[in-house]
């Protein structure tokens, strides 16, 4: 079966406009529309995937196959283009040697890091003198949660009060990490409302991260920048706890718990 | 001389029969009682609380076994110019590579050989033989790089085998038994093919089939009980103090997830690696009908791969779910500590892998022009696909330049972060699932049309159930994952799987039905294939390798610098997590040998029905 037409738009022509649309569409969604620019390093992921999906489409059939492919044999083995095959062999070169140079060349701007934002919790740690386990640590304040929720709500409001005092700072009044010390950090507090933070972690991990702080890391996690403090040095046991509780309350978000209710 | 041979099958039969009930004699705790306690122990979840209830049990013998020992630089021998554990690394994962493909294979070429039989089409068995003599080469490298395993193990760790020799001692004489027993069975079953056929003969040779699955999947559990146990030690104590039996040991808290994550992925592998095989077939083939048939025996090879393909994801999730169950210091390290990033390399291959399967079925349907009615409608499932794609990889944690850190207020993106956590992973894979299904859908009708009086109310089902479906996964995904507790998050996975299953499922059964006696639309032509089709049989069996290699890694580089996690430490230099760039690379170069050893023992299988005639080579005979 012949399928082949004249298309307004070649075929190549085609596929490049697409990959090109979507390029601008990303960059129009995210850094122009919603205001939360899309990084480089996933936009690039992206884009190789979307070429791929789009290659995939535009080649599946054998007719479509060939109509990519046309343009680009002809324009190596076609004598009559001689004058475009010499031009696109001293550009395509060029412009990859420049990629090169550009990419190379050194900058003022600090390396990319990949940093790890929940290290992995040792089975035990010290702390205010003693050791804990975190394989069984438990919240000794969440059973008043079903219990005595008054007494809770109380336990809640004094976390809160803790928080205000001690950690809205960095980690802000609405807990999402935009406190009035933030913009001076780098990295950012972290942001409790994210899905991705405390709703992702056991209460005992709380409470071995805001007790031993930034230097109590594991050095699996290196390297390593936190500049939180060692919390044990400035508040009770308890204090933490209830702290954790209104962590989690405030945000409406649970402890990660393999117990069901 | 029929009933001869018949009484020697037979007698072989239950030769290996008995062997097999013997093996619960090596291990001493296989009965009733010893089980139930063995079942009540392995419920703890950490080592230290494994073993504290394992210390409270009665001691099961009277040997006082000593602790795990603490080891120095010293401990560890070398030899000059060898890097003990690169080399001990690398032969591992060729060793799991070739006996993955050679436990897999036998099973798809039972059911094969079953197809074959009850269809009477004697292309299924011809082909079934084909992969089972594949298999025969890569059995012996299997063996070949096992025992170079166990000298490098002896070598350089000799006192992490010691240790667990003293603990596995049973299993590890049972396993180099049931070694016998699987070379014989898989000899008779191989040798035999052509021998027991038709009638009760093929019966038995079934039953060879069985027993050699059979006898495979036992070795395979056993070494994996010792592998989990190195992660999730069972019937020790806090020092390493073997204070249970062996059972016990065996049946860790990962064994099981272990066993059932690789029986799935096993076949899947295996699968794409028979491909592999065909699409080397039919690029080298010179005639038509050859290329025909390996480009029938690909399809069939892809089939296989993709039906495995589809639960793998889950049986991932189960496993890793019971890792974190296990220890939340041993499931962080492996998905939001320092191994997050392979996981998204793995998504990322895993995406290789579900659109290169789609686009093999994709370039199928040119083998017929009734195909073409459905091409405009492939643009849509590759959207969907690469958008699932998009979602499956997008990492939570985002590499960001210090500009970009500022512009968006944290490492967190408040859109894209969204995506980086497991319910969106979870949605998006039952998306890729459900639309590669659709691509499969589209392959089988593309060149039928049903005759049936229903069929406009059979695709209005089929359609409703598809959005129906779809809808539910993605409310399943927005509401348990992001509004509800951790428990109800990762619970949303399984009514998720349901309903994919359950679209699969239903929509096969509505099509079986409404395409009985369907009419073709053209004539069918096996071998109408381009090249670059079979480049993606290729894709999909180097990203399988690759993806095996890397999180294998993963697996056991969550032990960090334990031998035996928590109660044996590494003591050797190399007792650090390496960089992911250096992991990475080591795996590379053991995919590139693995399918270089691959590339050889296809070649084998060409020269092996080669017959050159040297004339006035040979003394004439009188």
């Amino acid at each position: 079966m012949n399928m082949t037409k004249k298309r307004l738009i070649p075929r190549l022509l085609q596929m490049a406009l697409v990959v090109v649309a979507v390029y601008f569409t990303f960059i129009l969604v995210f850094d122009v529309l919603l205001g939360q620019l899309i990084p480089k390093s996933l936009l690039t992921m992206y884009m190789v995937f979307v070429i791929a999906g789009v290659v995939m489409v535009f080649t599946f059939t054998e007719q479509g196959a060939q109509e990519l492919a046309g343009p680009i044999k002809a324009l190596v083995e076609d004598p009559s283009r001689k004058m475009v095959r010499n031009v696109v062999f001293v550009i395509v070169p060029l412009l990859a040697g420049y990629y090169t140079y550009s990419s190379m060349l050194p900058s003022f701007e600090a390396p990319v890091e990949l940093r790890t934002i929940h290290p992995a919790p040792p089975n035990k740690f010290k702390a205010y003198g003693k050791s804990f386990n975190l394989t069984t640590l438990e919240n000794p304040y969440r059973k008043f949660e079903k219990e005595d929720p008054v007494k809770f709500k109380e336990l809640v409001k004094e976390g809160g009060n803790v928080y205000i005092q001690n950690c809205q700072y960095c980690h802000g009044d609405r807990l999402d990490g935009k406190g009035p010390y933030a913009s001076g950090l780098n990295p950012t507090p972290l942001n409790f409302q994210d899905v991705g933070t405390i709703a992702q972690l056991q209460e005992s991990f709380l409470f071995w991260r805001i007790s031993t702080g930034g230097p109590g890391l594991p050095a699996e996690a290196a390297p390593w920048i936190s500049s939180m403090p060692v919390w044990q040095n400035f508040l009770t046991e308890d204090e933490i706890w209830k702290v954790i509780l209104f962590l989690y309350d405030y945000t409406g978000r649970r402890p990660r718990s393999w117990a069901n209710e | 001389m029929l009933t001869r041979n018949m009484k020697i099958t037979f007698g072989a039969l239950m030769l290996v029969i008995l062997a097999m009930f013997m093996l619960p004699d090596f291990m001493p705790a296989v009965h009733a009682s010893e089980a139930a306690a063995a079942e009540a122990t392995s419920a703890a979840a950490p080592a230290s609380a494994a073993a504290s209830d394992a210390a409270a049990e009665p001691v099961a013998n009277a040997i006082t076994f000593p602790p795990a020992p603490k080891l120095t630089e010293a401990d560890y021998p070398t030899i000059p110019g060898v890097n003990a554990r690169v080399m001990v690394w690398l032969v591992a994962q060729l060793h799991l590579w070739f006996g993955a493909f050679v436990v897999a294979v036998p099973m798809f070429v039972f059911i094969i050989e079953v197809i074959g039989m009850v269809t009477r089409d004697e292309r299924y068995d011809n082909m079934a033989y084909e992969f089972i003599k594949v298999s025969i080469t890569a059995y012996s490298l299997t063996a070949i790089l096992g025992g170079l395993l166990s000298f490098g193990l002896i070598l350089f760790y000799p006192d992490l085998f010691k240790y667990l020799a003293m603990i596995f001692k049973e299993s590890m004489f049972a396993y180099a038994l049931l070694f016998f027993a699987e070379s014989a069975v898989l000899y008779i079953y191989y040798y035999g093919w052509h021998w027991l056929q038709g009638g009760n003969k093929k019966w038995i040779h079934l039953t060879f089939g069985l027993l050699l699955n059979a006898v495979g999947l036992q070795l395979m559990f056993l070494a994996n009980a010792w592998t989990t146990f190195m992660m999730s030690p069972a019937a020790v104590d806090a020092a390493g103090v073997f204070n249970g039996n062996t059972w016990e040991a065996i049946h860790n808290f990962l064994w099981n997830p272990i066993n059932i994550h690789r029986v799935v992925a096993n076949v899947a592998y295996g699968g794409s690696v028979v491909g592999a095989y065909a699409a080397f077939k039919f690029l080298s083939a010179q005639k038509k009908e050859e290329r025909a048939h390996y480009d029938w025996v690909g399809y069939n090879a892809n089939f296989i791969a993709i039906s495995a393909l589809l639960p793998l994801p889950f049986a991932g999730y189960y496993l890793t779910a019971e890792m974190y169950a296990y220890s939340q210091q041993m499931g962080i390290t492996l998905m939001g500590g320092v191994f997050a990033w392979i996981f998204i390399i793995q998504a990322v291959l895993i995406g290789a892998l579900f659109l290169s399967a789609n686009y093999y079925l994709w370039c199928g349907m040119g083998r017929s022009d009734g195909a073409y009615r459905y091409n405009p409608r492939i643009k849509y499932i590759a959207a969907v696909l690469v958008l699932a794609f998009l979602v499956w990889f997008t990492p939570h944690t985002l590499v960001l330049t210090n500009s970009e850190l500022k512009d968006l207020g944290g490492p967190y993106h408040q859109i894209l972060g969204v995506f980086g956590i497991m319910p969106a992973k979870n949605t998006a894979v039952n998306f890729l699932l459900t639309f590669t299904f659709l691509s499969f859908v589209f392959y089988r009708r593309a060149n039928k049309v049903a005759t049936v009086s229903w069929a406009a109310a059979g695709n209005a089902a089929q359609i409703a159930l598809f959005t129906v479906g779809l809808i539910n996964i993605v409310i399943l995904g927005v509401y348990y994952g992001y509004f509800t507790n951790t428990v109800y998050k990762v619970a949303a996975s399984i009514p998720q799987v349901l309903t994919t299953l359950t679209i699969i499922i239903t929509s096969l059964v509505i099509d079986a039905f409404m395409y009985k006696g369907a009419k073709d639309v053209a004539p069918l032509h096996w071998g109408r294939m381009p090249a670059r089709s079979q480049y993606a049989l290729f894709l999909l069996a180097v990203s399988f390798t690759w993806l095996m290699g890397l999180m294998g890694y993963v697996r056991s580089g969550i032990r960090q610098h334990w031998h035996v996690s928590n109660i044996f430490r590494d003591g050797s230099p190399d007792a650090f997590t390496p960089g992911l760039g250096y992991a990475a690379s080591v795996v590379s170069v053991g995919t590139i040998i693995f399918m270089a050893m691959v590339i050889f023992v296809f070649w084998l299988s060409t020269i092996s029905g080669k017959h050159v005639v040297a004339k006035g080579y040979w003394k004439e005979q009188a």
